[in-house]
C-alpha cells in the first residue's frame, strides 16, 4: 500500500491531426479514488482507453500495478475492470447471462460464476429483471448492469468512465456508496466525470483536464477553496438594477460580483453568511432580487476560475448537483436571466 | 494485496504451451455461446438465412431444371446434381452473416469491454465463425429434408453423405473467416453486406454449384473449374452421388485450410487495430 496503483508519465495520443492527450502526468495511490474531471472532448475517455489497453498511446508511458499497459497488456487486463460511457452489455442476453459471460471471459472458476452473478444482480437491484433480455432494460438499468459487469472478476483497479451519467439520483447515490465500499476493501478507482460534486464526494484527488492537458491537480478541498464551494446567483430583473445592486454589494463585501446581464453571481466558502449580508444590504436600498439561487459550485465555475473562460461544451442538465447547478447560465450568455418566470 | 498475488500467478500460467492453445478455444466457445443465444432470441436471423436457400432450391429445381437436365451426365437427375450445389451455395452466402454480425458488434460498446478483458484476441472472431458454423449445421439439415421432399436421394451410402456434409461445413467455416476480415475491415453492417455480394455472386454462379461448367465459355471455365466453390461442389457430389474417386475432396480441403491460414491471422490483426 501507499505506492502508486496507476502511474502516467508524459502520456499523449494523437488521432491524425487531432491531439486528444498532450503530455499528461499523474499518479493514483493504491486504495484511493482518483477523479479525472473535464468537459466533453477534454481527453478523459482517451486516457481511460489507453489505461485499459484498448488504445495504444502515441507517446509517454502508463503503468497499472507495475505492468506497462502496452508491453504487458495481457497482465494489465487481469487486474482491471472497466465500465465505459456506453453501456457495454449484450442487448440479446439477459442480465444474468451477461454477467456469466464476463465471468467466463475473465476466467472466474466455473463454480463462482453463478453465485457472483446473483450477488451482483442483487447488489445493483437487478434481481427482478435478471432473466429478461437486456434490450428490455431502461437506460439506467443498463448502466447499472454495465458497472456490475466491470466488478465480476473483483478487479483491484477499477476504471469508471462517467459512471453516473444517465442514472437517476437514487441509483447515483447507491453507486457512490458502492464505490466507497470497494475502496474501503482496497480497490483503487479512477473515475471520470463532468460533475465537480461527484468528484468532490468520492475522490481524494482530482485532476482537471482541458483540451488534452492537465490544468489542475489537487485535492477537492483545495480546488473548491479557489473559488468557494457555494455559488449565489441573483436575478435582478433588468440590467440597470443589476448594475446598481452590483455597486451596493461591492460596497458591502469589498469586491463586485460577476455580472452577466441582469444576473449577479458570487462565490463563497460561507454561503449563508454571504447571502444574509447581501440580501440585507440590497433590502436597505430597495433592490430586492427577482430570483435567488444558491447552489454548489459546478465544474463550469471551476473552469471559469482556472481558465478564465467557460467550458466549451454546454453541460447537460440533470447532473448530480440537480437543478441549475449543471447548466451554468454562462453557457448561453445571450439568453438573459434564466428562470425568472418561475 | 493478496488479490494481486493470485492474479499474477494466473498471468504467468498463461505462458505455457497448453494454455496458449486452450485459452483461445475456451474464450472462443464462450463468445460462440453468446452469439448462439442471440440467434435463439432473435429468430428472424435464423429464419432469413433459411428462407433464401429454400427459394433457391425451388427456383433452380423448377425454373432451370428442364434446361440443365440434358447437359448433365447420363443417369444423374437434376435434383441430385442441385442439392450438393445448394449446400455449398448456402454455406457461402451464409458466411456473409459473419461479416454482418461482426460489423454490428464493432459498433457496440461491448467490443470496448472485450478488448479490456483478459481474453484471447482471436475469441471475438472465432466465436462468431463458430456460431455461424452451428447455424450452418441447422440450415444444411433443413436443406437435406427439403431436398428429400423434392426427390433428392443419397446414392453413395450414409457415411459418405455425412462426409460430404462435413466438407460443406468446413468450407462454410473457411468462408466465414474471409468475411470475418471483411466485417472487421469495413466496420458497419450495411457496408459489409454491400461489399460481400459482388464477391460472392461470381464465386457461386461462375461455378459448378448449379450448372455444369462445360456449358461456360472457355475463359470462364478456367476460373470456374479451379475456384473453391466448384472444388467443394464437385467433392460433395462425389461423396453424395458416388462416382469415380477424384482428388476433389483433398483439393477442397486444401482450399479450406489455406483460407483459414491466411484470413484468421489477418482477422486478428484487424481486431487488434480496429477501435
Amino acid at each position: 500500500m501507499g505506492q502508486a496503483a496507476i502511474s502516467v508519465v508524459g502520456l499523449s495520443k494523437r488521432f491524425g491531426a487531432v491531439t486528444a492527450l498532450n503530455g499528461v502526468d499523474f499518479e493514483v495511490p493504491a486504495g484511493t479514488v482518483f477523479g479525472l474531471l473535464g468537459p466533453n472532448g477534454a481527453g478523459k475517455t482517451t486516457a481511460i482507453r489507453i489505461l485499459t489497453t484498448i488504445l495504444r498511446p502515441s507517446g509517454g508511458r502508463a503503468v497499472v500495478l507495475g505492468h506497462d499497459v502496452v508491453r504487458e497488456a495481457a497482465n494489465v487486463r487481469r487486474l482491471i475492470g472497466l465500465a465505459g460511457q456506453y453501456a457495454a452489455v449484450d442487448p440479446n442476453l439477459t442480465g444474468r447471462e451477461n454477467l456469466r459471460l464476463i465471468g467466463r471471459l475473465t476466467q472466474l472458476p466455473r463454480s463462482r460464476r453463478r453465485p457472483r452473478a446473483a450477488e451482483l444482480l442483487d447488489r445493483f437491484d437487478l434481481t427482478e429483471a435478471a432473466d429478461r433480455p437486456v434490450r428490455t432494460y431502461s437506460g439506467g438499468m443498463r448502466r447499472r448492469l454495465d458497472v456490475a459487469a466491470a466488478l465480476v472478476p473483483e478487479p483491484p483497479v477499477l476504471f469508471l468512465d462517467e459512471p453516473t451519467t444517465g442514472l437517476d439520483p437514487q441509483s447515483r447515490t447507491a453507486l457512490w456508496e458502492l464505490i466507497r465500499e470497494l475502496v474501503r476493501d482496497g480497490t483503487t478507482v479512477l473515475l471520470t466525470t463532468q460533475y465537480l460534486e461527484e468528484a468532490d464526494r468520492l475522490a481524494s484527488r482530482i485532476v482537471v483536464v482541458n483540451e488534452g492537458r492537465i490544468i489542475a491537480d489537487d485535492t477537492p478541498a483545495v480546488l473548491k477553496s479557489r473559488l468557494g464551494n457555494t455559488v449565489i446567483e441573483l436575478g435582478m430583473g433588468d440590467e440597470a438594477r443589476a448594475v446598481r445592486a452590483s455597486a451596493v454589494i461591492a460596497d458591502r463585501i469589498g469586491e463586485p460580483p460577476e455580472r452577466d446581464g441582469a444576473l449577479l453571481r458570487l462565490a463563497s466558502r460561507d454561503g449563508s453568511r454571504l447571502l444574509l449580508d447581501v440580501l440585507h444590504s440590497l433590502d436597505v436600498d430597495r433592490l430586492v432580487p427577482h430570483t435567488v439561487t444558491v447552489r454548489e459550485s459546478s465544474l463550469d465555475d471551476v473552469f471559469l476560475a482556472l481558465t478564465g473562460h467557460h467550458t466549451r461544451s454546454q453541460e447537460p442538465s440533470g447532473g448530480p448537483g440537480g437543478g441549475p447547478a449543471a447548466s451554468g447560465p454562462g453557457g448561453t450568455p445571450a439568453s438573459g436571466p434564466p428562470g425568472s418566470p418561475s | 494485496m493478496t488479490a494481486t498475488g493470485a492474479v499474477a500467478g494466473a498471468a504467468t500460467g498463461a505462458g505455457s504451451l497448453g494454455a496458449r492453445i486452450a485459452a483461445p478455444v475456451r474464450d472462443g466457445l464462450a463468445v460462440a455461446w453468446r452469439n448462439l443465444i442471440a440467434l435463439r432470441r432473435v429468430p428472424r436471423l435464423l429464419v432469413f438465412s433459411t428462407i433464401q436457400p429454400l427459394v433457391f432450391v425451388l427456383m433452380f429445381r423448377y425454373v432451370f431444371g428442364g434446361v440443365v437436365g440434358p447437359a448433365l451426365p447420363p443417369g444423374v437427375g437434376y435434383v441430385d446434381f442441385l442439392i450438393p450445389g445448394i449446400f455449398v451455395q448456402t454455406a457461402v452466402f451464409g458466411s456473409m452473416n459473419t461479416a454482418i454480425g461482426l460489423a454490428t458488434d464493432m459498433q457496440t460498446g461491448l467490443m470496448e469491454r472485450f478488448r479490456s478483458l483478459p481474453m484471447a484476441r482471436s475469441a471475438v472472431l472465432s466465436g462468431r465463425t463458430t456460431a455461424d458454423l452451428a447455424r450452418n449445421v441447422f440450415v444444411v439439415a433443413l436443406m437435406t429434408a427439403v431436398g428429400f421432399a423434392l426427390g433428392f436421394r443419397i446414392h453413395a451410402g450414409v457415411l459418405s453423405f455425412l462426409g460430404g456434409v462435413l466438407l460443406v461445413l468446413a468450407f462454410g467455416f473457411a468462408m466465414s473467416w474471409i468475411f470475418a476480415v471483411v466485417g472487421m475491415a469495413v466496420g458497419d453492417p450495411e457496408t459489409a453486406q454491400a461489399a460481400a455480394f459482388p464477391v460472392l455472386a461470381p464465386l457461386v454462379f461462375a461455378s459448378s454449384a448449379f450448372v455444369p461448367v462445360s456449358t461456360m465459355p472457355g475463359w470462364l471455365q478456367a476460373f470456374a473449374d479451379n475456384q473453391p466453390v466448384s472444388k467443394t461442389a464437385e467433392a460433395v457430389r462425389v461423396l453424395v452421388l458416388g462416382g469415380p474417386a477424384t482428388s476433389a475432396v483433398w483439393e477442397a480441403l486444401a482450399w479450406d485450410a489455406g483460407i483459414v491460414a491466411v484470413f484468421a491471422p489477418l482477422g486478428v490483426w484487424f481486431y487488434r487495430r480496429a477501435v
